[in-house]
């Protein structure tokens, strides 16, 4: 039976011919009881039909001319429990770490503790309006200049740009910064150096404000080897981006070394902050040499990824770019925060490379961010690091017998990397491991990168997850692992088996995607009699 | 004779006119090609540097020029089949065409023979 969209509303696509028994039990709805097949929401809604009920306002006479609809436009209008329904619904079908570990390696996808919500739910922090007169939010700025407090003594950094608001953001804040550092001094360098297991936002960000990017090539370790970085320096060279720990998972040794290369030959050294839960505490980026680093509060500081944002990316800088920090600013006087917006509010000394957004940053997200931090304490935060990479090595501790570590002789920080070594002449690929963690009630692990490791699975339990969760992880893929390579091919190779949709054809969506929803064509006679 | 990188092209010159693409090995490790980004004609590429991006369903990756030319011809054929490179890489499926200067030296490129013996060191 098909649906009004033609969409088969069986299970298994069709109901069972009469007089066969039935191979999968079907329902009429094409539902399975409290798993919905929700409809897209154009396929629900009626242009005539609106949630709420006004009277046409009297002696309204229309402006637009000739530029008034001819028609009206084809939008789904839902009563409002429809539209709660449907959302509500939908939602169900996610996976967030509030109904599982989700080890997203380089993710951080830790708990967003509940105590964080309260404050930011706080009225004198969820009802400011960035427009309010600054005299009135003296309480939300001592938030702003607090959490820039704790960011700049945690990584051992001068100045805190707020503004950012993400991950990518926060990059390309701290690569301007770099730029007018530059240009300050006159010069032109063009060239940022980038290792290979990077993230792939790091060439990115070099590209976008017209820098070329030069790959700095992986020892067979996975760390980036001093003399190679000392070999690529020269006067053109404005910066080097580097992951610490990398994206391997490893810790790169020679990163003092590095700093000291990349200084001597007058460029700067941008550290790409996304593995910063593994070292809070314990190593401040400053004391490495790092002159910007980027703090994604969503992972480190247990703020909420969300799906788009709001996201906070705040950058800290070392005294060499301080002065550029880009407006708007929080400055200390005599211990009470002012927020300097505009370069006529600038002191001698600052010189700030412009403004990147209109507003001074995520309020939500800096509450939640502060509460995490002052709830923790200095040496709870120290400890959620070490736990973080105790919960690493724990996951490779129970897996490292079944599958294959690139890299055996380096211990690993708050992520595990596996390659694929252990699935060779099983058929069974990592992307097929992955789907068949689905079926098993686990989000995967992030697949094939970093780039460097082939058919890498990047692991990332975080410090959320109690010792009893953990082994039944471990558990479950040592499971997976002997199920593979017994020969029990299709329990990957046909995952997932469980989930409301089996697996989706990545190269056709890539290749011919569909981006505007088709209002289908009615049915012809034929189809509806079928 | 075709000729072969380390990073897996493979280029075929005809006294003024090379053409590049992939290898075999390299279309099965990005899998399902989905995207192919081609330059302009006419642009000068050194040895070495980016001719093409090829993007899979796994990762994005350049293609690089084995040795330095003028493009001469994309393969506009790949723009609305990606999956050209994918069933057919050393022939429907190759890149660029480029005019490179006569005697152009392929010294570091490695023949058929080679370029095996090295795959199976990988």
């Amino acid at each position: 039976m098909l649906n009004d969209q033609g969409r088969p509303t069986r299970p298994e696509g069709a109901a069972p011919a009469e007089g066969t028994p039935a191979a999968t039990p079907w329902t009429f709805t094409g539902n399975r009881a409290l798993r919905v097949e929700e409809p897209l929401i154009f396929e629900i809604g009626r242009a005539e039909t609106t949630g709420v009920d006004l009277p046409a306002p009297d002696g309204l006479a229309p402006r637009l001319g000739r530029l008034a609809r001819k028609a009206a436009p084809d939008l789904p209008g839902l009563t409002e429990p429809e539209a709660m329904r449907h959302y509500v619904r939908l939602s169900r079908s996610n996976y967030s770490i509030d109904t599982g570990l989700y080890p997203l390696g380089s993710c951080t996808m830790k708990h967003n503790p509940r105590l964080n919500e309260k404050m930011a739910r706080l009225p004198g922090f969820s009802d400011v309006h960035p427009l309010q007169p600054v005299s009135t939010v003296p309480g939300a700025l001592d938030v702003i200049a607090d959490l820039g407090g704790w960011l700049c003594r945690l990584t051992g950094m001068d100045a805190v740009a707020m503004s950012p608001k993400a991950g990518a953001h926060g990059e390309l804040c701290g690569m301007m910064a770099i730029k007018a550092a530059i240009r300050a001094r006159g010069e032109t360098r063009n060239v940022v150096l980038v290792p290979e297991s990077a993230h792939g936002t790091n060439p990115a960000t070099a590209a976008l404000i017209g820098m070329t990017v030069r790959d700095v090539p992986a020892r067979a370790d996975g760390t980036v080897d001093v003399e190679a970085v000392k070999a690529l320096l020269g006067p053109d060279v404005a910066a080097i981006m580097l992951t610490n720990p990398n994206t391997c998972g490893i810790f790169e040794p020679e990163v003092a070394a590095i700093a000291e290369a990349v200084h001597a030959a007058g460029a700067y050294f941008y550290a790409d902050g996304a593995n910063f839960n593994a070292i809070v505490g314990k190593v401040r980026p400053g004391d490495l040499g790092v002159d910007a680093m980027h703090i994604n509060l969503h992972k480190t500081f247990s703020t909420p990824h969300g799906g788009g944002g709001p996201g906070a990316g705040p950058v800290v800088l070392s005294s060499r770019l301080a002065p550029f920090a880009p407006l708007p600013f929080i400055r200390l006087d005599a211990g009470r925060p002012v927020l300097v917006e505009t370069e006529a509010g600038t002191a001698p000394g600052e010189t700030p490379f412009g403004r990147m957004t209109a507003f001074h940053g995520q309020m939500g997200m800096f509450t939640r961010a502060l509460a995490y931090m002052l709830s923790h304490g200095t040496d709870g935060l120290r400890q959620a690091s070490e736990d973080a990479v105790l919960a690493a090595n724990y996951v490779r501790a129970g897996l490292a017998d079944l599958m294959t570590l690139p890299f055996p002789d380096h211990p690993s920080m708050h992520e595990v990397l596996f390659d694929d070594g252990f699935l060779k002449e099983t058929g069974i690929t990592t992307l097929d491991f992955a789907k068949a963690m689905i079926d098993e009630g686990y989000h995967p692990m992030t697949m094939y990168f970093p780039l460097v490791v082939h058919g890498a699975m990047l692991i990332e339990p975080t410090e959320s997850e109690s010792k009893a969760s953990l082994d039944l992880f471990v558990a479950t893929l040592r499971d997976l692992v002997l199920s593979a390579k017994r020969g029990e091919t299709e329990r990957f190779t046909q995952a997932p088996r469980f989930a409301p949709r089996r697996r989706l054809d990545e190269t056709r969506a890539a290749r011919s995607p569909k981006l505007r929803w088709e209002k289908p064509k009615p049915w012809t006679a034929a189809e509806a009699a079928e | 004779m075709t000729l072969y990188t380390k990073d897996h092209e493979w280029i075929r010159i005809d006294g003024n006119m090379a053409t590049i693409g992939i290898s075999q090995y390299a279309q099965a490790q990005l899998g399902d090609v989905v995207y192919v980004e081609l330059p302009e004609t006419g642009k000068a590429i050194d040895k070495g540097k980016e001719a093409a991006v090829v993007e899979s369903v796994k990762a994005a990756s350049e293609v690089y020029a084995p040795i330095a030319g003028t493009v001469f011809e994309v393969n506009a054929a790949l723009t609305d089949n990606p999956a050209l490179v994918n069933e057919d890489p050393e022939g429907e499926g190759w890149f660029v065409r480029l005019h490179v200067p006569q005697g152009t030296d392929t010294g570091d490129l490695m023949d058929e023979a080679t370029y095996k013996a090295f795959l199976e060191t990988l």
